[in-house]
């Protein structure tokens, strides 16, 4: 006989569910400007404050403020707030192919455009992003041709994938955009190998890794991590918390213990911790770990305070397992109207000009789709050839897929 | 030419391919400063520096991972798994990532990236020294799988491998690592230097991928084997005094059928031996694409000794290793077949 009581499993649940009143006052919010910035140079140890922070730049006002502002002109922020919107009304009009049954699959990025886009300009041509299936502001930051990402998505006669991939998996070596894999974090690690690779070559390019808050907890996570600081290799380690994990809350991967970004912390890795709606702030703290990888001081990790506005996917119902208002209720805002604002604040935006580029983006977005459109859609129209099915699994066809090509009678 | 045991072979292949190819880098657990516990890449860091030749945590899917990472780069990794028992949380990287990056990508990445990991039993290994784990990778698209059985085929495959553009699973029978091994436990075993494949060329060979060799021609039977299993065959076929035709297959995939055809046409019967689990085995393929191919010529039905369908056992090695006398009684039972 034992004189304890019997133990009981803890399984964490979200604060509120559906039916309930969004609540975030557990998300500590440090105003804009509040935390320091280090030299790029700092010594890990010294900033372990910045894996429990936010660092934020734009202001309730709309203001620009404290140490990490004041690196990009007007212009440069009129094209990220560009970006963003071309990459919302990119969104919008393929959710709305995938309800009219043009494609099989889609995700939008709803409120986490501020992240990818902005942490592309923060790149130099030749670095190689490793995306997740939500970075795909990578692409329009970087002007890849919305007409071959949604031949992609719309598998056709141009798909630069063949067909052979679900949508939304690009794949853009030009644009430093690794090919996506529907196996999660596996690619984290691969970004640190080729960041090793460039270091071992002397070269001087950067890797980046992304993950999502869910995909914390697969072992790869921790695999890139301990490569990463073990070689110092010249690697920005991205984690977007986006607060959910298509059903799951981010404390089912343990957020709320410490913060994703403090991961790092037991690696030595400087951590910091981004507000991921203010493109500002993300662009600033990218810059940051780039040019400390650049300058081979080593790997950075950084987590983007985000929320997934959006459904996970498609085939995703949120109001399932939360409050349909929650976005409303997230602390940090929308992205898009956060640099809006402040481009308003600054004298170089309006209303109207907003109104006016909405409509000029739609526009574009609406010629590139008829463009793709006009290549096939996944039922109707051209579409891959099936030999294409059977190449490129080797360099070489090997005889028994010349077998089996022959048997498919293609 | 030179004597050399099969981890030399194996080292002399990374050595040469790393004086001719700055892009090869080798690394893995234990694989750097002491040389691997097998001593496969002794004094290579020594001779390359810590950047071409290194030690890792201890992670297999890092290890693979940061490989592929490489090799997307435009290096050429040739990595280790210390045992290819260990290899399982590496599957996932080399599964779902390796083997598909040039088709999913349709070309823009590729993963020139070999995998060498010591396999097979018959050396008191335990569960997890004994492993062989090929049907694992050879039902995956898009890698080639080898198991190479001697010093020679080992440097000329291993060159092979680290020049193809393709992924590759070496997989070494450790058994075979400092002499043959017949599967006669209770004798000495011979040393490499003793056998003519031991007699390597130095410098830059290659042993193509993909095709098979006949180490012994006969007209009684085709058995097919590859690594360990090849000299079990050829004890079993001397003690039964059946003229076996024994097939080296060195490739698993791509697998040479012409050469396994035209044997086993010739022949007309066909014995399937390899130490991994029976079913779903590679055996079972092999099985499968010479009935195929060779069904009017078959006498017989085709033959698979294999390991039992158990995890590898300690203290009954040897009745679970498929030594000379299982596979010589298949011989004799398909010659009445």
């Amino acid at each position: 006989m034992t004189s304890h009581q019997p133990l009981t499993l803890q399984v964490p649940e979200p604060a509120v569910r559906p039916g309930g009143t969004p609540d975030f006052s557990n998300v500590k919010i440090p105003k804009a400007g509040a935390v320091p910035r280090p030299e790029v140079d700092a010594d890990p140890e010294s900033i372990r404050d910045l894996a429990y922070s936010i660092i934020r730049v734009l202001n309730r006002n709309g203001e620009a403020v404290g140490p990490w502002a004041g690196l990009l002109s007007d212009e440069e922020l009129l094209e990220g707030l560009r970006h963003m919107m071309t990459l919302r009304a990119f969104d919008a009009r393929m959710l709305m192919a995938q309800r009219q049954g043009k494609t099989s699959f889609y995700m939008q990025h709803l409120g986490e455009e501020a992240i990818s886009c902005a942490f592309r300009k923060a790149l130099s041509p030749g670095d190689m992003n490793f995306p997740t299936y939500r970075q795909a502001g990578l692409l329009i930051a970087d002007g890849y041709s919305m007409v071959d990402m949604m031949c992609q998505v719309y598998s056709n006669s141009r798909d630069p994938l063949k067909g052979r991939q679900l949508p939304i998996m690009y794949s853009s070596k030009d644009h430093g955009f690794f090919t996506i894999s529907g196996n999660l974090a596996t690619q984290f690690v691969q970004a640190v190998g080729w960041a090793m690779a460039s270091a071992i070559k002397n070269d001087t390019k950067i890797a980046a890794a992304w993950i999502g808050d869910g995909s914390t907890a697969e072992s790869d996570f921790h695999a890139a991590l301990v490569f990463a600081s073990t070689y110092k290799a010249p690697v920005i380690l991205n984690i977007v918390n986006n607060q959910w994990a298509i059903s799951t809350f981010q404390g089912i991967a343990r957020g709320g213990s410490g913060t994703f970004a403090a991961r790092g912390l037991g690696f030595g890795l400087p951590s910091l911790r981004v507000d991921g709606n203010d493109y500002l702030a993300v662009y600033a703290v990218a810059k940051w770990a780039v040019e400390r990888a650049r300058r081979n001081l080593g790997p950075t990790l950084i987590e983007y305070v985000t929320y997934r506005v959006g459904a996970h996917s498609t085939s995703d119902d949120p109001s399932a397992y939360r409050p349909k208002t929650e976005s409303d209720a997230w602390p940090l805002g929308d992205p898009v109207i956060r640099l809006k604002n402040h481009l308003i604040v600054r004298g170089v935006w309006s209303e109207e000009r907003h109104k006016q580029a909405e409509a000029e983006i739609l526009d574009t977005v609406i010629a590139a789709q008829k463009e793709a459109e006009s290549y096939g859609t996944l039922h109707a129209g051209a579409k891959p050839s099936a030999r294409d099915m059977f190449e490129g699994v080797y360099a070489e066809m090997p005889p028994h897929l010349r077998k089996q090509r022959q048997q498919a009678g293609v | 030419m030179a004597r050399m045991t099969m981890v030399e072979a194996i080292r002399d292949a990374m050595d040469v391919m790393m004086g001719r190819d700055d892009g090869v880098v080798v690394f893995g657990e234990d694989v750097g400063y002491f040389g691997g516990v097998f001593r496969s890449t002794q004094g290579l860091q020594q001779k390359y520096g810590k950047t071409r030749c290194f030690d890792t945590p201890i992670s297999e899917a890092g290890i693979v991972g940061t490989a592929i990472g490489m090799a997307a780069y435009g290096l050429k990794p040739c990595v280790e798994i210390q045992f290819a028992d260990y290899m399982y949380p590496a599957y996932d990287q080399i599964v779902s990532e390796a083997a598909r990056l040039r088709y999913r990508s349709n070309g823009e990445f590729t993963c020139p990236l070999v995998v060498r990991m010591p396999t097979g039993g018959g050396i008191f290994g335990g569960q997890t020294h004994s492993q062989s784990p090929e049907a694992l990778f050879t039902h995956v698209s898009g890698l080639k799988t080898i198991v190479p059985s001697n010093p020679y085929d080992a440097k000329g495959l291993l060159i092979a491998a680290i020049e193809d553009p393709d992924p590759v699973i070496f997989l070494e029978p450790k058994r075979l690592y400092n002499g043959p091994f017949d599967g006669h436990h209770d004798r000495p075993v011979t040393p490499w230097s003793k056998h003519d494949l031991s007699e390597v060329p130095s410098g830059y060979f290659t042993v193509p991928l993909g095709k098979a060799t006949v180490v012994r021609e006969g007209s009684a039977m085709t058995v097919l084997a590859y690594g360990t299993m090849v000299y079990v065959a050829q004890a079993a076929a001397a003690e039964t005094d059946i003229d076996a035709e024994i097939i080296d297959l060195r490739t698993l995939l791509p697998l040479d059928m012409d050469t396994i055809a035209a044997s086993v046409r010739k022949t007309g019967r066909c014995v399937i031996v390899h130490e991994a689990t029976l079913t779903s085995g590679f055996g079972a393929e092999l099985a499968a694409l010479v009935q195929e191919a060779c069904f009017f010529h078959l006498e017989a039905p085709i033959a698979r000794v294999a390991g039992w369908d158990t995890p590898y056992p300690h203290a009954q090695e040897w009745d679970y290793f498929p030594g000379p006398a299982r596979v010589g009684r298949a011989l004799v039972e398909t010659m009445e077949g």
